[in-house]
């Protein structure tokens, strides 16, 4: 079956969760990947947006990070407070999910400006939950779409923590997670180096040529000595992500005329 | 006891220009009818406070009348960004913003800190994040018990909350229920609390862990169908993401905003939620 960069991006993500898993997921392509693999090899894992909802089962992807599916959804739906206090902070969450505007080698992760803070070029929404997120998910998985714009050789500010400038960086600021280890995109699947903590490619994508990469990364890219090739999505995978998105779309176009 | 007010009523009696003010809303329950009257009511030089300021305060910073922005996240939820916060920061239109940014984690702590009348929160937060460096309301604090270096941020005292639930009781209690965010902290924290409902009930008849904000905790109470519109209201109407979707390039243009603010808040009353909800009750 065809298949597009997004899709292998989305199924190469969900394979890597497992039921134990408990998630924080943010909107986009980590609650697709999430619920992907909800529906698919990861049954029994648990998924908590930041709105407060913990356990949630979305029969579509939401497009806010509180609609009210997932709240009706969930086991149970807790506070702003809680939420970041004891769920959070308290060590619960397993694999935390971030995205980025600016993403560089080490995991650093910049949502906040392009430019200069004080007057910046773009003003970002800003790090909301990641700050944390980044800091007390037991590991940070990293899923987005590569391009020179957002993998840059170094980030205009430090909204949410990955490996400094590498080496024990992290764990000599007294961080005692593990950091980001996975970095999942349209391309690639990057793992940080055991010892520099610098992403390297472990599995390339089917048809994707090292030119094709270098060109959308601003920094040297390197290489695992045991690079494999990604494995495509298989049949089911492609049906149950497109099932899932079909129902989101339904869903979606229905809440029209505004009425405002 | 809460005071049953008219929206303008209670919105023209507790505020001011000047006035530090937080309208809170996790996505779902947002003040938008509160928000409007307050529009209306031609105050000005606001500080606002919110950890997720989203339309409501795109509106309020466009029409020129915020002066200072406390928040954790500026974004169009699901959406992308606020693009009157962005012409304010990056071009200071219609005025210049001040603006104190944290993090999720730390603005939560903050009210919790608040309403619990304590004059800062600690929180293992900011790790390694730029944001340390930038706002002077992040400090270290040393933990007396392990010495380990915590964050720590000032509570917050807000002049007034506004928030939107549900339902009230005919004594004026409150239940909040679905993504309750942190509108009982923030309705705590605050010297007064303005809180619109969809209707009034003569009893709650919840659970007895149901979220509750008690009539005495509250200054005044607002009866408006839909007033939460275009964002939700869990058991009464669904989000108009659409809306959300059209914001987007409304808020583009400087004068298609200002078109439209005038023809669909300075003109308008909070009756008109009710209508815009109608197509989204179950």
């Amino acid at each position: 079956m065809n298949y597009s960069s997004y899709e292998i991006m989305v199924v190469s993500a969900a394979r890597l969760l497992k039921n134990d898993d408990v998630c924080f997921v943010g909107i986009g392509a980590p609650s697709a990947a999430c619920n992907l693999a909800k529906l698919t090899n990861a049954p029994d894992i648990t998924l908590i947006y930041e709105s407060g909802t913990i356990g949630t089962a979305p029969d579509v992807l939401p497009l806010s990070i509180g609609d009210g599916e997932l709240c009706s959804t969930a086991l149970t739906t807790v506070s702003g407070v809680e939420m970041f206090n004891y769920w959070l902070q308290g060590g619960r969450i397993t694999v935390g999910f971030l995205g980025a505007a600016q993403l560089d080698r080490f995991g650093n992760i910049n949502t906040t400006v392009i430019g200069n803070y004080e007057k910046p070029k773009v003003r970002l929404p800003g790090g909301g939950g990641a700050p944390e997120i980044a800091s007390h998910s037991k590991q940070v998985y990293i899923i987005m779409k590569q391009s020179p714009r957002s993998f840059v050789n170094k980030i205009d500010f430090f909204t949410s923590y990955g490996f400094g400038n590498g080496f024990n960086e992290r764990s000599d600021k007294g961080i005692q997670t593990k950091g980001p280890q996975l970095l999942v995109t349209d391309m690639a699947i990057w793992k940080p180096d055991p010892t520099t903590k610098e992403f390297e490619v472990v599995a390339l994508n089917p048809g994707v040529t090292r030119e094709a990469m270098q060109e959308s990364v601003g920094w040297p890219i390197r290489y695992s000595e045991t690079l494999d090739e990604n494995i495509p999505p298989t049949k089911l995978e492609l049906e149950v992500l497109r099932d899932l998105q079909e129902r989101t779309r339904i869903a979606h176009s229905k809440t029209g005329n505004s009425g405002q | 006891m809460a005071k049953f007010q008219s929206l303008s009523t209670a919105i023209n009696e507790n505020l001011f220009s000047g006035s530090f003010v937080v309208f809170e809303g996790f996505t779902h329950l947002i003040p938008y009818a509160a928000a409007h009257e307050t529009i209306r009511s031609g105050i000005t030089d606001l500080t606002l406070a919110r950890m997720t300021p989203d339309v409501i305060y795109d509106q309020m910073i466009g029409m020129g009348m915020v002066s200072k922005l406390v928040f954790s996240y500026a974004g169009n939820p699901g959406v992308g960004l606020l693009r009157r916060l962005r012409d304010a920061v990056e071009n200071d239109w219609p005025r210049p913003l001040a603006i104190e940014e944290h993090s999720h984690a730390a603005m939560a702590n903050s009210y919790e800190a608040g309403a619990s009348n304590l004059p800062l929160a600690i929180l293992r937060g900011y790790q390694g994040a730029g944001l340390k460096g930038i706002n002077a309301n992040i400090k270290s604090i040393e933990c007396p018990f392990t010495g380990e270096t915590l964050a720590a941020v000032p509570a917050l005292r807000p002049d007034v909350a506004v928030i939107h639930a549900q339902k009230a009781d005919s004594k004026g209690n409150v239940l909040v229920e679905g993504i309750i965010g942190v509108q009982k902290q923030a309705a705590l924290s605050a010297k007064k609390a303005i809180v619109t409902v969809e209707e009034i009930v003569p009893e709650l008849n919840t659970h007895p862990n149901a979220c509750i904000i008690p009539s005495w905790a509250i200054t005044s109470i607002s009866v408006v169908p839909g007033g939460a519109h275009p964002s939700y209201a869990q058991g009464y109407y669904e989000r108009d993401n659409s809306s959300y979707l059209e914001w987007d390039k409304i808020s583009s243009d400087r004068n298609a905003f200002r078109d439209w603010m005038q023809k669909n808040v300075l003109e308008q009353g909070p009756e008109v939620f009710n209508e815009r909800v109608e197509h989204l009750r179950d």
